[in-house]
């Protein structure tokens, strides 16, 4: 029976991709580990090869096609002595079923298949800065932080990119794609696999008037640099005196990736907030990272900004404004409700959305808080929105104790207490190392479902 | 006094390295001398007042002197050109009077007062000035490197003709991070001085016990960086190397390594009973390679009398009297201070935020 050759995902995030090039044709014998195709993923190009021997039946995806499906049907595979006429193509009503898990991060996100609409637009609600009412562009994460770079290395001739594979191999998750051919070596550079050392020499280029971005390839690699981060760059202006600034960013994925386990899956936001000296961001919406990175890169300060990886993708609407600013320190209501108030960052901000709208469908008003910046924390717009409405659950992917949840909630009551209704709810990352088995993982993320939960929780037990 | 060599210490299998001598051809004019002189006794004499104030609690936390080791600083600051940059760890009171940092402002940090360079909240391991060239100051052994790196990364990138002067010891030679330093500035040849103070002693461990290899001017040769090792208590050696280096840096050849075998006479800080070496050992090297009655000597033999050597040293104990009593009557630092430079304030309106 004829074999169907699928859409492969060839990195843990991957859902779509572009099929570039086919490097055979129908009726052409393949042996396996042929290159079949070529596959222009979010971050590289990719062979495919042939995992059988066989004929190439028929081509049912033609060169050039974008936003392919990982697990959609891309080409049939005749065995020997099979014919064309034998071949069982896929009927368009049928999502494939994934032979194996692929990159699906959370578990409430069905998945994907050629005959969906991309995840990206489905989870993201394409919104700008309210003040915004110019034009916008829909792009991806992604390109508004390139764009935010890019605008700002041509705009400041002394802020410069460093980081393993930002030049050359266009950035391990793209992010840096292009800059290399518009502003050259000097001011796009692959360091070695050395955090410390970059970090560290980040640090002393601050110190020495220039602007460096700082990519780390995640920030659990950061690690390594966290001296550099902490006894460096926040602490070296108080030390002198006031004559030390470390106008600094340190950028890169944060949190948890997809079936890549516990040491390349965490959130370090409150690991960077504890300490004065930082500035932390970490923006949900492609507007707020393009405004707040370049708000970061033109910050006399350091600032720690955390990206996501699986929000690289996701596409949302981005004023078209080369001087788009989102200040750091200002959070944004996204959804306005009475009953209950959800704060949220980063990659929890979609499904802090998503959770409000079924909350409306059970008859709760829930207002969704986008902190974008967790130091300074704009506890003021959190403060306001919980005195109307006298409930509180705060979401982070990162683990529960001492967590930016802790935080809010002790300011919360510093500052809200006898507006409160009901105990301050915390959805979180489980209390464990990120596991890898897909069923473990999905338990230890926080999901929309417990947003929902710890929402009537605090609605239900604690009618005010 | 020139080229007494360098004594026949050799550590591990394989050459000696090259040592650098003071010649004859390098001796820079008498007043030149003087200056020298004048700055290593500073330094002494700085560094024997701190001791005290210390021992009468004037002076907290650590305390880390550098007597004993004033030749090396003052030598490689002799060769250096203006806006050239230094960067060191926290035995750092030398460096910053080398760098013409105010002695009072040095003192005054020491005790924690307003006047001192970082107003009372860096202290001794913490202290920088921009006008100066000084970047610190780094309380953490080893990160130093990467940060003087980073301003060698500068002068390039800004196509500058300066070159960042980078001190670490001996114990620093063990941490990871010099080496991701050493790499970088290799691989991208930037302008910067490796000077490994070597005391002969990280702490309370000797450096055989510590340093596997050969000599530390060698750490730098699987990047390809030229390394040197110096006789430390020789100001007119350091000065000879320290040119040399220099100029392979400013010529834009990336960065050299120069291992300057020096001593210091006190404790690894003010609370070290230095129980790990013999009052012998320290005596022998006061006595036979003192770095200041070596310049002393050598003043003498170029005619500098008396009068005009009891002239500076009259005038370097006033300056740190001046010093001792400006670090005792400035203020303590305001309390308001407790929460300032922090973060330093937006001046573009854009950019802040408007709640």
């Amino acid at each position: 029976m004829a074999i169907e050759i699928k859409m492969p995902a060839l990195s843990p995030t991957m859902e779509e991709g572009t099929l570039a090039k086919w490097l055979v044709a129908d009726g052409d014998d393949v042996r396996s580990g042929d290159v079949i195709a070529e596959i222009e993923t979010d971050k590289a190009t990719m062979e495919v090869e042939a995992i059988e021997d066989g004929k190439i039946g028929q081509i049912l995806v033609p060169a050039g096609t974008q936003h392919v499906k990982v697990n959609a049907v891309i080409a049939m595979l005749l065995e020997d002595g099979e014919s064309a006429s034998d071949m069982k193509l896929p009927t368009p009503d049928a999502p494939d079923a994934p032979a194996e898990p692929v990159a699906a991060p959370v578990a409430d996100d069905t998945n994907p298949s050629a005959e969906t609409a991309p995840m990206a637009e489905t989870v993201a609600t394409p919104m700008a800065e309210t003040e915004w009412s110019g034009s916008s562009t829909s792009l991806t994460v992604r390109e508004s932080l390139r764009d935010a770079m890019a605008e700002e290395m041509r705009r400041d001739e002394n802020v410069f990119i460093m980081g393993e594979e930002v030049a050359e191999y266009q950035g391990a998750y793209k992010v840096t794609q292009g800059l290399l051919d518009e502003f050259g070596s000097k001011r796009v550079i692959d360091t070695p696999i050395t955090e410390q050392g970059f970090a560290g020499l980040g640090v002393g280029a601050a110190f020495g008037e220039l602007r460096p971005i700082v990519e780390f390839m995640t920030f659990n690699f950061a690690m390594q640099a966290i001296d550099q981060i902490i006894n460096s760059a926040a602490k070296t202006l108080y030390m002198s005196g006031g004559q030390m600034g470390c106008p600094i960013v340190f950028r890169g994925p944060n949190g948890a990736a997809s079936r890549v386990a516990a040491q390349h899956s965490q959130c370090f936001a409150s690991w960077y907030a504890h300490c004065p000296g930082l500035k932390v961001v970490a923006p949900y919406s492609a507007a707020d990272a393009k405004g707040l990175l370049k708000a970061a890169i033109r910050d006399p300060n350091p600032v720690i900004f955390l990206e996501h990886e699986v929000l690289y993708g996701q596409s949302f609407d981005v004023p078209d404004d080369d001087d788009w600013i989102v200040p750091i320190g200002k959070a944004n209501i996204l959804r306005s409700g009475s009953d209950v108030t959800i704060v949220a960052f980063s990659i929890m901000v979609g499904r802090a959305l998503e959770a409000a709208d079924r909350l409306a469908e059970q008859g709760i008003s829930a207002e969704v808080i986008d902190l974008r910046s967790i130091r300074p924390l704009d506890s003021a717009t959190i403060v306001e929105s919980v005195k109307k409405t006298s409930r509180l659950v705060t979401c982070e992917e990162g683990f529960p104790f001492a967590g930016i949840g802790a935080e809010i909630a002790m300011q919360v009551m510093e500052q809200a207490f006898d507006w409160l209704d009901a105990p301050i709810t915390r959805v979180t990352g489980k209390d464990v190392p990120m596991p890898y088995a897909a069923n473990l993982e999905a338990l230890a993320l926080p999901q929309i479902d417990d947003i929902v939960a710890a929402a009537r929780t605090t609605c239900d037990g604690f009618k005010g | 006094m020139t080229a007494k060599a360098e004594t026949k210490r050799k550590r591990g299998p394989g050459r000696p390295p090259k040592t650098v001598g003071s010649g004859v051809n390098d001796m820079p004019p008498t007043e030149d001398l003087v200056a020298m002189y004048k700055d290593m006794l500073l330094i002494r004499r700085f560094e024997e007042k701190a001791g005290q104030l210390y021992g009468m609690g004037q002076i907290g936390g650590f305390c880390h002197l550098y007597i004993g080791q004033e030749a090396v600083v003052i030598g490689l600051q002799s060769a250096s050109k203006p806006g050239d940059t230094v960067v060191t760890s926290y035995r750092d009171h030398g460096h910053m009077l080398a760098c013409g940092m105010d002695a009072d402002g040095v003192m005054a940090e020491l005790t924690g007062r307003e006047g001192g360079y970082s107003r009372g909240k860096g202290g001794s391991m913490h202290m920088f000035s921009r006008e100066k060239n000084f970047f610190g100051g780094h309380g953490i052994v080893g990160a130093q490197v990467p940060i003087g790196v980073g301003l060698a990364f500068s002068h390039k990138y800004k196509n500058e003709p300066n070159v960042c002067v980078t001190y670490l010891g001996d114990g620093a030679v063990n941490q990871g991070q010099v080496y991701e330093s050493f790499n970088m500035a290799a691989l991208w040849s930037l302008p910067v001085v490796f000077v490994i103070e070597n005391n002969q002693y990280g702490m309370g461990t000797k450096v055989t016990r510590a340093a596997a290899g050969r000599a530390l001017a060698d750490r730098g040769m699987a990047y390809g960086i030229p390394g040197k090792q110096v006789d430390g208590m020789d100001v007119l050696a350091v000065r000879t190397a320290a040119l040399e280096a220099l100029a392979h840096c400013r010529d834009g050849n990336g960065p050299y390594i120069l291992e300057m075998k020096t001593y210091r006479y006190r404790g690894h800080s003010m609370s070290d009973p230095a129980k790990y070496r013999t009052r012998e050992e320290v005596d022998a090297m006061r006595k036979q390679h003192d770095p200041i009655d070596q310049i002393r000597d050598l003043l003498k033999n170029q005619h500098v009398d008396d009068a005009r050597l009891k002239e500076i040293d009259s005038a370097v104990k006033a300056t740190v009297t001046k010093a001792t009593e400006f670090a005792q009557t400035s203020p303590e630092p305001d309390p308001s201070e407790l929460f300032t430079d922090i973060l330093l304030p937006l001046t573009d309106n854009k950019l802040v935020a408007k709640v």
